[in-house]
């Protein structure tokens, strides 16, 4: 336990001592974000129902872009050897950088989406759930995005591939997440899909961290 | 019974000469049953009263349907036995059978296409199967992408082998979230699951198509396996012997 | 240091391919407690790849690894936490000091960490003044210190270390040599890699040859 505290806190400390990482994901996200009703036109209806899906798709795409990094830096530096040969199980060692990457990337999205949801004149309810969807929903991205990464760490083409093999994965968390939201909208309550979510939560906790370790080691080999 | 002697039927050598021996007798035999199974559909089972002659696309969209999942499902098996057993084979016949597979997925979404516009005037319709297809097709190209990025084959087997096994496990996930989505928006009402009530004909017609397409992938499987092996092996000595394999031979 | 099944590293009939290439078989070495082995050969023979064999970070295409006469599968926890590796990577961050990264790295091996003793074993390897900066403003030579510092802090027995003296001036090198001289005076293990000619006295020290003859 002491070495995952030790990793989460590297991350987080590395991280802040270099902030532009952590700041252009989450500029990416506001800029797709406001992107949506340059596209699509100003009129309010239209925005309060695309905005739980856009700022969905925006948490999505902008956890891709930093899932990309979780373990190519460690690759490059050696020290992912380390963890290797640590004698630390590697599951936990994985907890500690999925950990790491939700603090990093998830959280900021969530703290943000209020801010975001204005844009979309999005009312006090809706904004509720959908923070709260991201809330358990942006750490299922990162859990089984962590896979992902693990299987594509230093192959060429790495980004997109990654983007290839792990948006399907991520299609039922986008379905209940933004399913929250419109089925508030639409008078039926958003306990099922929330629900559901933590489901996957679970489920996704209990598992991407070993199957992660498996893509790791298959990796370095 | 007698025990069946595995590590000799999964060293590539022996594999090699029994898929040779196979493959061929299996693509007859797929081609005929295909035609018989086309003859059924298309000729012998009768008009159906609701929707016409533009039905017959089943015959091929449900084989394919059900050959696309089932070679997922295949394809994690043999993923399972390369990650446990670390068999040389079984991760490349996890790898033969992904073409196939993305074959059928794309195969079934265009019948689906096919299908849905006369029926229902639409080229595609966001039915909850149709979708399901889709992303399959989306896990299969995933498969296929990082399989052939990779350089060095073993790491290619087992990074294919971890993909499919989390694949397999994510279908029945992603099928249920997709009906979930499929029915809370009720702009969807038409349904492709909603298929003629059989008569015996068309069952017969459908399952001809089935077995023809289940040779077709065992052919395809064999033959494609036998290739990847010569990629494979092709700095041992017996592959150097083969027939095949002499200057001035043509392949 | 004594053990009573001290017998150290052992391979058998170890093969290694890679890339399709065999580039050896049927090794057999053996590293007791008060060893050193010096891995030599040209580029491209084998030696990183032994390296990672011996660590497990990559698997034999055939052979076996003992440790202390147990086949390593069976004792690989106990091998990671008596082994340490030190490899081309440095395997330090460059955003952290260099005190942080020796904590980090007594964390993750689960071992006792001071303050005191982290930056007496820097001022070992002749870092002085330094151990709070962040590494990107320190030399390449400088990171290497501060890498061969974790010698001094751990206690593991076998020592796999792949180009050591790299990058080293004269006056680090005879430091490092002093550091695995004592180290083997004590009944440890250190296998090694380096182009360089090095003379190690005290103890029984060997060198291999991979590649062609």
């Amino acid at each position: 336990m002491n070495a995952l505290w030790s990793l989460l806190r590297r991350d987080v400390l590395l991280a802040l001592r270099r902030p532009s990482e952590v700041l252009t994901v989450v500029f990416f996200f506001v800029v797709v974000a406001a992107l949506f009703p340059l596209a699509v036109g100003p009129e309010r209806t239209t925005l309060r129902m695309l905005a739980p899906g856009v700022l969905w798709v925006g948490a999505l795409l902008a956890s891709l872009l930093a899932l990309n990094r979780l373990f190519e830096a460690d690759h490059r530096d050696g020290t992912l050897e380390q963890m290797l040969l640590s004698g630390t199980p590697l599951t936990l060692l994985v907890v500690a950088k999925i950990a790491a990457h939700w603090v990093l990337c998830g959280l900021p999205l969530v703290l943000l989406v209020p801010l975001l949801g204005v844009l979309f004149d999005l009312s006090g309810d809706a904004l509720g759930v959908l923070a709260l969807s991201l809330l358990i929903g942006t750490p299922v991205l990162s859990c089984l995005g962590a896979i992902g990464a693990a299987l594509t760490l230093g192959l060429r083409g790495g980004g997109v591939l990654l983007a290839l093999l792990v948006l399907p994965l991520f299609v039922p968390v986008l379905v209940f997440g933004a399913g929250a939201v419109e089925a508030l909208a639409a008078g039926l309550g958003s306990g099922a899909h929330l629900s559901v979510l933590m489901a996957l939560l679970l489920l996704s906790g209990l598992f991407s961290p070993w199957a992660c370790a498996q893509a790791l080691r298959i990796a370095l080999e | 019974m007698r025990r069946i002697p595995w590590t000799h039927y999964a060293a590539p050598q022996t594999f090699y000469g029994l898929a040779g021996v196979w493959w061929p007798p299996l693509a007859g035999l797929a081609l005929a049953l295909a035609l018989a199974g086309m003859w059924v559909g298309f000729m012998v089972a009768p008009t159906d009263a609701q929707q016409g002659e533009g039905y017959r696309i089943i015959f091929v969209h449900v084989p394919a349907s059900w050959m696309s999942m089932i070679i997922y499902l295949a394809m994690a098996f043999w993923g399972v036995v390369c990650l446990v057993f670390r068999a040389r084979l079984a991760g490349m016949l996890s790898q033969a059978l992904a073409p196939t597979g993305a074959l059928f997925a794309f195969l079934s979404l265009w019948t689906g296409a096919l299908w849905g516009k006369p029926m229902w005037g639409a080229w595609w319709v966001w039915d909850a199967r149709l979708t399901s297809e889709l992303i399959l097709f989306f896990l299969y190209i995933g498969f296929i992408a990082l399989t052939s990025a990779i350089e060095d084959p073993r790491r290619a087997d087992r990074a294919g082998a971890l993909v499919a096994i989390v694949g397999a496990v994510n279908v029945p996930i992603i099928y249920f979230s997709v009906k979930w989505w499929n029915t809370l928006h009720q702009g969807a009402s038409v349904s492709l699951t909603r298929a003629p009530s059989m008569a015996q004909t068309m069952l017969w017609g459908m399952l001809l198509m089935a077995l023809a397409c289940w040779a077709y992938t065992v052919a395809m499987v064999l033959y494609r396996t036998r290739s990847l092996i010569l990629q494979r092996e092709r700095h041992t000595d017996w592959v150097a012997q083969l027939p095949e394999c002499q200057p001035g031979v043509r392949a | 240091m004594a053990q009573v099944n001290a017998l150290g590293l052992q391979t058998r009939d170890l093969a290694c391919a890679r890339g399709g290439k065999t580039l050896f078989a049927g090794l057999n070495l053996s590293v007791v407690p008060g060893q050193s082995l010096h891995l030599q050969g040209d580029n491209g023979s084998g030696k990183t790849s032994l390296l990672r064999l011996l660590c497990g970070l990559s698997e034999p295409a055939a052979g076996e690894l003992l440790w202390d006469g147990a086949p390593m599968a069976l004792v690989r926890e106990t091998y990671l936490r008596e082994m340490l590796y030190l490899g081309h990577a440095l395997a330090l961050k460059e955003g952290l000091s260099a005190l942080e990264n020796l904590h980090f790295a007594a964390a993750l091996m689960d071992q006792a960490w001071s303050i005191d003793a982290a930056t007496a074993a820097l001022r070992q390897m002749g870092l002085r003044e330094r151990e709070h900066l962040p590494l990107q403003v320190l030399s390449q030579g400088q990171k290497r210190r501060v890498a061969l510092a974790r010698l001094c802090l751990s206690p593991a027995r076998l020592w796999l270390l792949d180009e050591p003296f790299v990058a080293l001036d004269s006056a680090a090198c005879t430091v490092l040599q002093g550091l695995m001289q004592a180290h083997v005076a004590q009944g440890g293990m250190v296998v090694f890699t380096s182009h360089q000619a090095v003379e190690l006295s005290g103890g029984d020290n060997r060198s291999l040859r991979l590649g062609a003859p």
